[in-house]
């Protein structure tokens, strides 16, 4: 129970109890006085009017009359009272047997409610309360006309009751929804504290319960579902990338220490050596150059996207990367071509997007040299449907369709290329650079139709939108 | 040349001090960023070489203090750290130039040599001689022995780069750098067939070669007639 004390809810109903149950004593109080008031009124005006007609039946037929109406009246159930007293204030006649001394002395409304005793009542000894009005009439007695103020009375009491019910009638409801929500709230709570232990505890795949009522406890859990499935992905990602550390780094590195060994054991003159330790260091620049590429891979993966993000002119890119690269792809004896439409803005990472571009130049080089007749490479720039592509097409033996997923991936490389020179990481870093870009990329056959060297064509494709 | 190495790795300043004394270098070493800033203050060097990460006082926060303190003796930084947000952060907060480790050792003293000798070389000149090759940075010509050579513009760009540092070694990615303005590894041999062809340009037809290649760091524009 303290835990449940302890919640919200149980909390804001306690105060809401509070406030509706002030709020229905005051309507209370305010109703009944007001309505006690107008009855008093009503109660006065009516002895009044009595009196009135009384007076006008004594004119009109005497003390007999005035008798007669008032011995008929004083019959009738729930009677008014009368009294007709001497001068000096004897009773003389009337329905009532005893009175509170010193009434009939002062003509007018009774100051204060006074006690009486009917004749009926004889048997009874209970003394019941009255207000009334006295006055003389011409002969010199003394006539009092009251009422009995049990009905007001009675009509308090019921008031009062109204009020013990409706305030027991709030209690239990209070402490029903109390109970209900307090405890609702608290096994939600519970399950969510729960699933977060288990995630705490290493399981990431854990998600937190959603009701599916769209409350305020789903949006939470929804967001932090949102940020766990963040989490795990990168969490995916940093396995990954050490178990291909541990994987493809390895073997460059049992290389390396080989040649070292091979070098120490077999070095005649420092020429041998020479060669020896050369070859080594070539070896451990390729090492870094995996790893770079690898830290970047990882790093654009993770969207730790970098600083420099702003509108740049792929245009110039597009053009700078074929410049650089043109040389030398004219030197393996291709035919560099370009279609490179001006003034294409996104916004970007120039560095980041030169680079992209520059792999799959680099990587069109190698695949397009050699493959004959007419090898060429194409760049093209251009927009279609407000999205922007940007691909380098070759003339090379290009990749079966079923492979087209499987080489964006890390360290693949298929074994028709194995003997090219490279990191197998070109592919997934350009992937990496388009995904933090907001775009993506294409592959696909640069001549379809064709029996062998069908050529590939990659393609960057920015969103539409993007400058 | 006087130079400031800070590096808390004893072993990488030791190799450093040796290679450096051996290419005529002058050095003195710190081994934390706060006795590097003591240092730098206190003497005149002609560049710093600065770890980014080092025990008291980083390299970023080291050269701010340096640069505030209005001293502005050219700074390279090293870092283990080699991403492209990296480099720009590191420049911005006052470095001259960005080296991410691991390096070349005739990467890093070609760097050290254009950064110290940057003092004197004044960005004024106009007209950048080496021998009887002349570039005029105004009217974007070449001359060699009075007689011009039609280039390209990037060959113009990477011919006065060459000439601005005349005398001194700069590296493929120096020229990458300079020249294209991109950070990255290029893996292949681009910046050698960029360089070729250019040479081909200004020493077809003439006697005297005035660009050498550099075994294992990089191109050297001389004057070789000169000495």
């Amino acid at each position: 129970m303290t835990a449940l004390y302890r919640t919200t809810a149980v909390r804001l109903s306690a105060l809401y109890l509070l406030l509706f149950a002030l709020c229905a004593a005051f309507l209370v109080f305010y109703v009944s006085s007001m309505s006690e008031g107008l009855l008093a009124q009503q109660m006065r005006d009516a002895v009044t009017t009595e009196v009135a007609g009384i007076e006008n039946i004594f004119d009109k037929n005497g003390m007999n009359g005035l008798l007669r109406t008032l011995e008929r009246r004083s019959r009738q159930p729930g009677a008014n009272l009368y009294i007709i007293a001497s001068p000096t204030g004897e009773v003389l006649a009337g329905n009532v047997l005893a009175l509170q001394p010193g009434v009939l002395d002062n003509e007018g409304w009774t100051e204060t409610p006074f006690r009486y005793q009917r004749f009926l009542e004889e048997g009874s000894r209970e003394r019941h309360m009255a207000r009334a009005q006295v006055v003389v009439l011409p002969n010199g007695l003394r006539l009092l006309v009251g009422r009995d103020l049990g009905e007001p009375e009675h009509f308090r009491v019921l008031v009062r009751q109204a009020l013990m019910v409706a305030l027991g009638v709030m209690g239990v409801g209070a402490l029903v929804i109390w109970y209900l929500i307090g405890r609702n709230a608290l096994k939600r709570m519970d399950r969510m504290s729960g699933a977060s232990q288990r995630i705490m505890a290493g399981d990431l795949s854990q998600r937190l319960p959603a009701s599916g009522s769209g409350d305020e406890f789903d949006r939470l859990s929804e967001s932090l579902n949102t940020m766990l499935g963040r989490i795990e992905k990168l969490d995916e990602g940093l396995k990954q990338v050490s178990d291909n550390i541990a994987h493809d780094l390895k073997t460059p590195l049992t290389r390396l220490r080989n040649k070292a060994e091979a070098a120490l054991g077999g070095g005649e003159t420092p020429a041998d050596y020479r060669a020896a330790l050369e070859e080594v260091i070539g070896e451990s620049d390729q090492l870094i150059r995996t790893f770079n590429a690898l830290l970047m891979i990882s790093r654009v993966e993770a969207g730790q996207a970098p600083a420099e993000m702003s509108p740049i002119d792929l245009s110039d890119i597009a053009r700078d990367g074929v410049e650089l690269y043109e040389p030398v792809a004219e030197d393996c004896g291709l035919r560099v071509t370009c279609d490179i439409a001006d003034g294409i803005l996104v916004r970007g990472n120039r560095e980041l997007v030169g680079q992209a571009l520059g792999n799959l130049i680099d990587n069109a080089i190698k695949y397009a040299e050699g493959s004959g007749g007419e090898a060429e490479i194409r760049v093209t720039l251009g927009r279609d449907d407000g999205a922007v592509s940007l691909s380098v097409s070759d003339s090379g033996p290009g990749i079966p369709d079923d492979k087209r997923e499987e080489v964006v991936k890390r360290f693949v490389r298929l074994d028709e290329s194995r003997s090219k020179p490279g990191t197998g990481l070109g592919l997934s870093l350009v992937g990496a650079v388009m995904e933090m870009h907001g775009g993506h990329l294409e592959l696909e056959a640069s001549h379809p139709a064709r029996e062998n060297n069908r050529g590939l064509t990659v393609r960057m494709v920015f969103p539409a939108g993007a400058d | 040349m006087k130079i400031l190495i800070v590096e808390d790795d004893l072993e990488a300043a030791a190799y450093l001090a040796k290679a450096f004394r051996e290419a005529g270098i002058v050095l003195d070493h710190a081994s934390d960023g706060e006795s590097g800033l003591f240092l730098a203050t206190e003497n005149s060097y002609d560049v710093l070489v600065v770890d980014r990460m080092l025990p008291r006082r980083d390299g970023l926060s080291l050269i701010s203090e340096l640069r505030a303190r209005n001293i502005h003796t050219p700074v390279l930084i090293l870092s283990a750290l080699g991403q492209v947000d990296d480099r720009v952060t590191g420049l911005r907060a006052g470095g001259d130039d960005y080296l991410p480790k691991p390096y070349a050792f005739s990467e890093l003293l070609a760097r050290i040599e254009v950064l110290g000798r940057r003092k004197g070389t004044p960005e004024q000149d106009m007209v950048y001689r080496v021998g009887d090759l002349e570039l005029d940075r105004l009217s974007h010509t070449v001359k060699r022995a009075g007689r011009e050579i039609p280039l390209q513009p990037r060959e113009f760009r990477l011919l006065e780069y060459l000439m601005k540092n005349a005398g001194q070694v700069v590296t493929r990615t120096m020229l990458l750098e300079n020249v294209w303005d991109y950070h990255f590894d290029p893996q292949t041999n681009v910046i050698d067939v960029h360089v070729s062809r250019l040479r081909s340009k200004i020493e077809k037809d003439f006697d005297q070669p005035l660009l050498r290649t550099v075994r294992g760091a990089g191109y050297m524009m001389k004057d070789e007639a000169a000495g």
